[in-house]
């Protein structure tokens, strides 16, 4: 089989970051930072929680429904456990070495996750005392601190007045990863076949079926393909809609069709588009072939679409099982 | 009310590698799903339920999970279900439907490439999104704070740490028969930290891997086992708890939702010959043989443990799969297997597997 | 049927919308498990353990989104479970919680499932583009609306039935005060002139997005027989999966789906469905589906799916009506689609589903599929015990 392996970058991001409606509770929380205060809440066993939540974290009961149940607390606050980063990474909020530590604020019962800015590892302690940093342009948000500093630095001053008097309701969450994905080994041979304007299948086994694109296993029984085999480039729609809005950035225009497709040769119909004829003509039993990119290579946009061959309709019973 | 059957792990096979970098997941799985499956002596169709653990994010699509299902061969269709979990939860799933009698027998799996991203980055999007994500605490920096404040507890040393991590890989070489430097403890101890106190050597490795064990009842159990010479690895009990999240909430140094799940599971009936446990860190073999209250005497991890091989959603499976190894082959007598998910411990499940017949 | 009985004793749903701006994740789960624990007249503490299910996590962003939200469903210190299996999921995870007590292991589960959709867009988190994969050319329309295709070629059907689906449920939402959408203007010329997006099928004959969440508490019998108001009993669950692509599949009329239905009949004692169940909920996303899994599930033989439709048999005042609630049609959050069907399924067999209660129901069938129609949950409940 192949030794050479496709491999293809891969970004998943959600175009502008997702939107989260975070409520009145964590709303009360990032309004807070927005206005340079740390707001925690009170429950019902008198221990004051930050970041507030809805709910007790132990009996799962509601948890700051009223006004007095919310507490402003530190600023200053105390490290209950750090860990120093002396290498940061792309993502992390300071570009230079900095700690990531448990801080609780003063008159609170638990921590919150943040950074101290503390220049060296040395000045880190599990007890030391810090202060928030603020930024000068908040928006509600975890990241209104820019960082903790040790109290004793005195480094940190008071927040500058608050942006806006809206209470926070929204906020952005970017979220980028990014991924190196493999095709595997039969998929692999199937896209170098495109290449070479080949559509290869793989055969379950002797006499068995065919399988485009090939996955390497008979998915009713879970073992490998073994025989690779040519199909097409022929075949028969065997059914198809027709899409009147501009979903495909492979489509010639719209209104197109999107059709399945069962190719000679092959047990198993494949997506495809149908063009270069009117969207009304195309139906069931209609013989395409495959229509090759002007530039072709290990990709699925090799074929761009099916076109009709002309030939005669395929009678329904000839490809009534694939559908 | 009680659980009344009895269930055994009959076979067990799995795979790993620091990177797969030629078959894709499916590829991967499906000789491992194979091997389980025959080693079990039960015919594929004959599988009463199948159940898998996997994670969407680990390649950044949705639906993985759907494609690995043509590694297992679902026709004529099957009774099937799937975790968003490591695949130790999808045995305990297996072990209910047993219970509930509908089945008497299961194939559990777990897949997860490592090589394909960056876990430590995808797995910081558990993080309560509100208010820690921003931060993009990454994995190995979460598992630090828990490491000191099981330090600064116990006045436990880094040495305490780099210890365990060299211990694993000895064991490691001996289970997979290769030498080893004489000096490994120090030369872990060297290596600069990557999250203090963290170095490379007390951190799981990214691999990629999957796993497969089939679980059988009462006296299909004993049948299949008797076939092969083995005795079934019964698992007389198991159990799985999970904490609040919220790190600054919890005692980081103490596995509370362990011990609770051990005590269920009747973890302390009897003495414990292995432990295979799910540590992603050095340090929390520290915290889990607490929360577990081993003796000095258990072996911990003779496999290696995820400290040499920990492909995600798989090797809290691959725990089990490793103790019930040591029970059917006869080395150990009563065996514990633990497996965790979650940032820092959250969420931990207990297995007590044992070789003699109920 | 296997196991210790088990019953639902307590039901609970958010308000469906596009977008719930007034809550955050923690505020929709809580939403509808509140509601269930009240109306089991249960708090926090009675539950023994948490059963969690959802669709993919890149709707909103966070892996294993359960982790985090484990406490906000009082699960501290308790047993969690996940589960994810495509668009069936909402059906598979009461399944799971019904097994944790027909195993006898506990006696009141929790289970939850949710979407909320709004904070990407289910269009982008359903067909992610990956490497190597084809591209789903259309969006799901493109996926289902050849098969319909196909369908309507082999039944024979008139063009005119999906739209009557299409109206029938948005009037059965009007008597939801949860559903998502609410038309009571529709008609069959409404969607008759909405847009064709995947010809044959029209805008208003596919399923909204929703922000959503639903919940259930499950019992072992003891609780149940002591329960203030009528208890669902399980009277079967099945669950079945076959390969998304393989030779020959039958994409139509799944055999997943048949032998599912076949196997939940059997525990159920149902020898003729339409007969037996009083009313049925049904995943029913995309219009055409309704007269497809009219005959998946043997309510009509193969081919004869639409006339039932066409003879108002499945309507709210038809002899047996299908998703009175308004259905996946009306109110969408893809992971809770499916739990909602087996909420409401057995809200009816409990005299509790009010203005769309089926007057004595008595026994109602809960269905979920998803992925390319290769996963498949159901359930058979009834006001009597198995």
């Amino acid at each position: 089989m192949a030794d050479e392996v496709l491999v293809q970058h891969h970004t998943l991001e959600y175009p502008g970051g997702y939107t989260r409606t975070v409520g009145p509770v964590i709303g009360r929380y990032l309004t807070g930072l927005r206005d340079g205060r740390l707001v925690a809440v009170r429950l019902a066993d008198g221990r004051v929680m930050i970041p507030p939540a809805e709910y007790d974290p132990v009996t799962g009961d509601d948890a700051g429904e009223s006004d007095d149940d919310f507490v402003e607390v530190g600023p200053a606050g105390v490290v209950t456990s750090w860990t120093w980063i002396s290498e940061p990474r792309e993502k992390h909020p300071l570009d230079h070495p900095f700690a990531f530590a448990l801080v609780r604020p003063d008159g609170a019962d638990t921590a919150i996750v943040h950074v101290v800015d503390s220049g060296t590892e040395h000045a880190m302690h599990t007890g030391m005392r810090v202060v928030p940093r603020w930024r000068d342009e908040r928006v509600g948000s975890t990241l209104d601190i820019e960082a903790w500093v040790p109290e004793a630095t005195g480094g940190a001053s008071a927040a500058s007045p608050a942006s806006s008097t809206e209470p926070v309701t929204t906020m952005s969450s970017p979220v980028k990863l990014e991924y190196d994905i493999g095709a595997g080994l039969a998929a692999t041979r199937f896209l170098l076949g495109l290449a070479q304007r080949r559509i290869l299948g793989q055969r379950t086994g002797p006499g068995g079926e065919v399988y485009v694109p090939p996955r390497g296993s008979d998915p009713k029984t879970g073992t490998p393909t073994v025989d690779e085999v040519e199909v097409g480039p022929r075949g028969v729609v065997t059914t198809f809609c027709v899409v009147n809005l501009p979903f495909s950035p492979l489509a010639p225009e719209v209104p197109y069709v999107c059709a399945q497709i069962l190719l000679d040769g092959a047990d198993i119909a494949l997506f495809g588009l149908v063009a270069d004829m009117p969207a009304a003509d195309v139906r069931q039993g209609l013989r395409v072939e495959a229509v090759w990119a002007d530039e072709v290579g290990p990709t699925l946009e090799s074929i761009k679409w099916y076109r009709p061959t002309g030939e005669p309709d395929a009678a329904y019973d000839s490809y009534k099982e694939y559908l | 009310m009680a659980p009344t059957r009895e269930v055994a792990v009959v076979s067990y096979a799995s795979w790993s590698s620091p990177a797969e970098l030629q078959r894709n997941e499916v590829e991967m799985l499906m000789p491992v799903v194979a091997e389980a499956v025959a080693d079990s002596g039960l015919p594929r169709e004959e599988i009463g339920f199948t159940v898998s653990g996997s994670c969407d994010y680990l390649i950044g699509a949705p639906f993985s999970f759907v494609s690995a299902l043509d590694a297992v061969g679902a026709w004529p269709p099957i009774r099937e279900s799937h975790v968003e979990m490591d695949a130790a939860w999808a045995l305990y799933e297996a072990w209910i439907q047993i219970q509930k009698g509908s089945v008497d027998s299961a194939l559990v799996y777990g897949f997860g490439k490592a090589s394909s991203g960056d876990p430590s980055e995808i797995f910081t999007l558990q993080l309560d999104p509100y208010t820690v994500g921003p931060l993009w605490p990454d994995t190995i920096s979460v598992a630090a704070l828990q490491a000191r404040a099981w330090m600064d507890r116990t006045g436990g040393s880094e040495q305490d740490l780099v210890e365990v991590g060299a211990r694993s890989l000895r064991n490691w070489a001996w289970a997979n028969g290769v030498d080893l430097e004489p000096d490994a403890v120090d030369v872990l101890l060297a290596q600069p930290t990557i999250a203090s106190p963290l170095r490379p050597g007390d951190i799981a490795p990214d691999t990629d891997g999957c796993a497969a064990i089939v679980l059988a009842a009462d006296d299909l159990a004993r049948e299949l086992a008797a076939r092969r010479d083995l005795r079934p690895a019964w698992i007389t009990g198991i159990d799985h708890r999970i904490e609040p999240q919220a790190l600054g909430l919890r005692d980081l140094s103490l596995s509370t939702s362990t011990t609770l799940a051990a005590l269920t599971a009747g973890l302390a009936d009897g003495p414990v010959d292995v432990a295979e446990l799910h540590t992603q860190f050095s340090h929390e073999e520290h915290i889990l043989r607490e929360a577990l209250g081993l003796e000095d005497g258990t072996n911990v991890n003779p496999s290696g443990g995820p400290l040499q091989a920990n492909p995600p959603m798989t090797a809290g499976l691959m725990r089990i799969g490793e103790a019930a190894a040591r029970v059917m082959d006869g080395e150990a007598g009563r065996a514990v297997a633990h497996a965790t998910s979650g940032p820092c411990l959250q969420q931990n499940l207990v297995c007590v597997l044992e070789g003699e017949d109920a | 049927m296997s196991g210790e009985r088990v019953a639902v004793v307590g039901v609970g749903q958010t308000e469906h919308r596009a977008v719930r701006t007034d809550v955050s994740m923690v505020g929709l789960i809580r939403e509808a498990a509140k509601r269930a624990l009240a109306d089991a007249d249960m708090t926090w503490t009675d539950i023994d353990a948490v059963v969690i299910g959802k669709a993919p996590d890149m709707f909103e962003g966070v892996v294993m989104p359960e982790l985090f939200l484990a406490d906000a469903l009082g699960a501290a210190g308790k047993p969690m479970l996940r589960v994810h299996t495509a668009g069936s999921v909402g059906g598979s995870t009461a399944i799971v919680a019904a097994g944790l007590v027909q195993s006898g292991v506990h006696e009141r589960v929790l289970t939850v499932a949710f979407e909320k959709q709004s904070e990407s867009d289910a269009m982008w988190a359903l067909t992610v583009p990956t490497p190597f994969q084809a591209p789903l050319v259309a969006g799901a329309g493109g996926y289902f609306a050849p098969i319909i295709r196909a369908y309507m070629q082999r039944a024979d059907a008139p063009d005119d039935i999906g739209m009557m689906v299409a109206v029938k449920d948005r009037l059965n939402a009007i008597r939801n005060p949860y559903a998502h959408l609410k038309l009571p203007d529709i008609d069959m010329k409404t969607v008759e002139e909405s847009p064709m997006l995947w010809e044959p099928l029209r805008y208003l004959e596919t399923c909204p997005s929703s922000d959503g969440a639903c919940a259930m508490v499950l019992a072992s019998e003891r609780v149940a027989d002591a329960a203030a108001k009528p208890p669902a009993w399980v009277q079967g669950t099945a669950w079945r999966s076959e390969p998304t692509l393989f030779a020959r599949r039958d994409q139509v009329n799944p055999q997943a789906g048949r032998d599912c239905a076949a196997d939940v009949y059997q525990q159920a004692g149902i020898t003729n469905p339409r007969a037996d169940f009083d009313c049925a909920e049904v995943y029913v996303p995309f219009s055409w589906y309704e007269p497809m899994w009219l005959e998946n599930l043997g309510f009509a033989e193969p081919g004869d799916g639409w006339k039932l439709t066409q003879s108002g048999a499945t309507a709210f005042d038809g002899d047996i009506p299908w998703n009175p609630s308004g259905g996946v049609l009306s109110s969408n959050p893809i992971g809770a689609s499916g739990m909602l069907r087996f909420a409401e399924a057995a809200n009816q067999v409990r005299g509790a589903a009010g203005e769309h209660q089926v007057e004595g129901a008595r026994r109602a069938l809960g269905h979920a599929y998803g992925g390319g129609s290769q996963f498949f949950a159901m359930w058979v409940v009834g006001a009597d015990k198995p």
